[in-house]
C-alpha cells in the first residue's frame, strides 16, 4: 500500500497501523502514533493515501521534523488553507493575545499583531502574558509566545495605535482582521473605516462579554456580508462588572473560529 | 405625525416621517461615536448620519459596540 509516513512518500505490507509501527522498531509506550489527523489509542487498518505519522516522545526534534510533526495534528484537506491565510490581530488584550494564540496553534500562516499597548500588572488577570512581559509591548510579548510553541508562523508585530487614518494601509496585505480592542469608540471607529474603505475585507469584531453572565448567552452573529460580531452585545466593561479570564476567553473562541470557518471556505456564523 | 415603517436590526419599527439615522440614535438614546450603520446593505459614513433620511421600507442594521476586550 502507497501511504505518506512522518510526510513522505513510503510503501508498506503491514495492513495496520500498529504492524507498521513495530515493523519499523517503534516502541509502543515511547511514540505518539498519528493516522489522518488523529492520535490512534486502537489499531486500525492501513488503506492507500493514509497519513501516517510515528512521533517519538521525550526527544526534543530538529526544526523539519518538528514541523513535519505539527502538521501530523492538523486536520488533512485544511491545513494548506489555514497555513496560508493572512490574519490580522487588532488589539492583543484579553481578547487579541488569547485569538493570536489559537490561531497560531491551528498553524495559522500569517499573523499580524498590532497594540499600541505594553503589558502591564493588571493584564495578568485574563491576558495571555507573563510576569516577564511586563514592560515590554504586547505585540511584541505575543510574538515571543507564539514562537515558543509555533516557530513556523510568520508574524508581523506592530507598536501602533490604529485610527481611521491609518487602517486601511496598515492592513492592506491582510485577508481577515479581528477586532479585539478595549474601547467602543476604537471598535467603532475602526469597523466603520475597514467597512467604508476596505469592503471586501472581512471583519470579525466583538461587543459585550464582561462580567459573570451566562456562557450561553455569548454567539456569533453576521451582521452584514463580511462583518461579523461576537458577544452577547451589551455586558459593557464598567464598575462593578469587571473583564473575567473565562468569558473574554470564550468570546476570544468565537472569533477565532469564525476565522477559522472562513479560512476554510464557510461563512456561515 | 406621519409614520413610516423600518425594520431595524431584524425588527419592524414605526418611526416618525423624515427621521434621519442621526435622529433615530438620538431617539435609540445611542451614542453615534460608539455604532456603526448599515442601511439597506451599504454602511452609512458617520458624516452623512445627518443628511441621510430613512424611508419607509429601509432595513437598517445599528451596531452599538460595549466596551471590553
Amino acid at each position: 500500500m502507497k501511504i505518506t509516513l512522518n510526510g513522505k512518500p513510503f510503501e508498506t505490507q503491514e495492513n495496520s497501523v500498529f504492524k507498521l509501527r513495530k515493523s519499523l522498531g517503534f516502541t509502543e509506550n515511547k511514540t505518539v502514533t498519528i493516522k489522518n489527523g488523529f492520535a490512534l489509542s486502537e489499531d486500525s487498518l492501513i488503506k492507500d493515501g493514509d497519513n501516517v505519522f510515528f512521533i517519538e516522545k521525550d526527544v526534543l526534534p530538529d526544526r523539519d521534523s518538528l514541523d513535519v510533526m505539527m502538521k501530523a495534528r492538523l486536520t488533512p484537506g485544511v491545513y494548506e488553507k489555514i497555513k496560508n491565510a493572512k490574519v490580522a490581530v487588532a488589539g492583543l488584550g484579553g481578547l487579541g493575545s488569547s485569538i493570536a494564540e489559537a490561531l497560531a496553534r491551528t498553524g495559522v500562516g500569517h499573523l499580524h499583531l498590532i497594540d499600541f499597548d505594553t503589558v502591564e500588572p493588571s493584564n495578568l488577570n485574563r491576558q495571555r502574558y507573563r510576569i516577564c512581559h511586563l514592560g515590554m509591548a504586547k505585540s511584541e510579548a505575543t510574538a515571543l509566545q507564539i514562537k515558543e510553541y509555533n516557530p513556523f508562523i510568520k508574524v508581523k508585530a506592530e507598536q501602533v495605535r490604529i485610527t481611521a487614518e491609518n487602517a486601511a494601509e496598515i492592513f492592506a496585505a491582510d485577508d481577515i482582521i479581528c477586532e479585539a480592542f478595549d474601547s467602543p469608540e476604537a471598535k467603532a471607529e475602526m469597523i466603520n473605516t475597514i467597512l467604508e474603505k476596505c469592503p471586501h475585507k472581512k471583519i470579525v469584531a466583538a461587543s459585550g462579554m464582561a462580567g459573570l453572565e451566562s456562557s450561553n448567552t455569548i454567539v456569533t452573529k453576521r451582521i452584514t456580508k463580511n462583518f461579523y460580531l461576537c458577544g452577547d452585545g451589551v455586558s459593557a466593561a464598567e464598575e462593578g462588572r469587571g473583564l473575567m479570564a473565562p468569558r473574554v476567553d470564550i468570546c476570544a473562541g468565537h472569533q477565532a473560529n469564525m476565522v477559522l470557518r472562513l479560512i476554510t471556505g464557510c461563512d456561515e456564523p | 405625525m406621519e409614520m413610516i415603517k423600518i425594520t431595524l436590526s431584524g425588527e419592524e419599527k414605526d418611526i416618525p416621517s423624515g427621521t434621519s439615522i442621526l435622529a433615530l440614535t438620538e431617539i435609540l438614546g445611542l451614542k453615534k461615536e460608539r455604532i456603526a450603520a448599515e442601511l439597506n446593505g451599504e454602511i452609512i459614513p458617520k458624516a452623512s448620519y445627518e443628511s441621510t433620511i430613512l424611508s419607509d421600507g429601509d432595513s437598517l442594521e445599528i451596531v452599538n459596540f460595549v466596551g471590553g476586550g
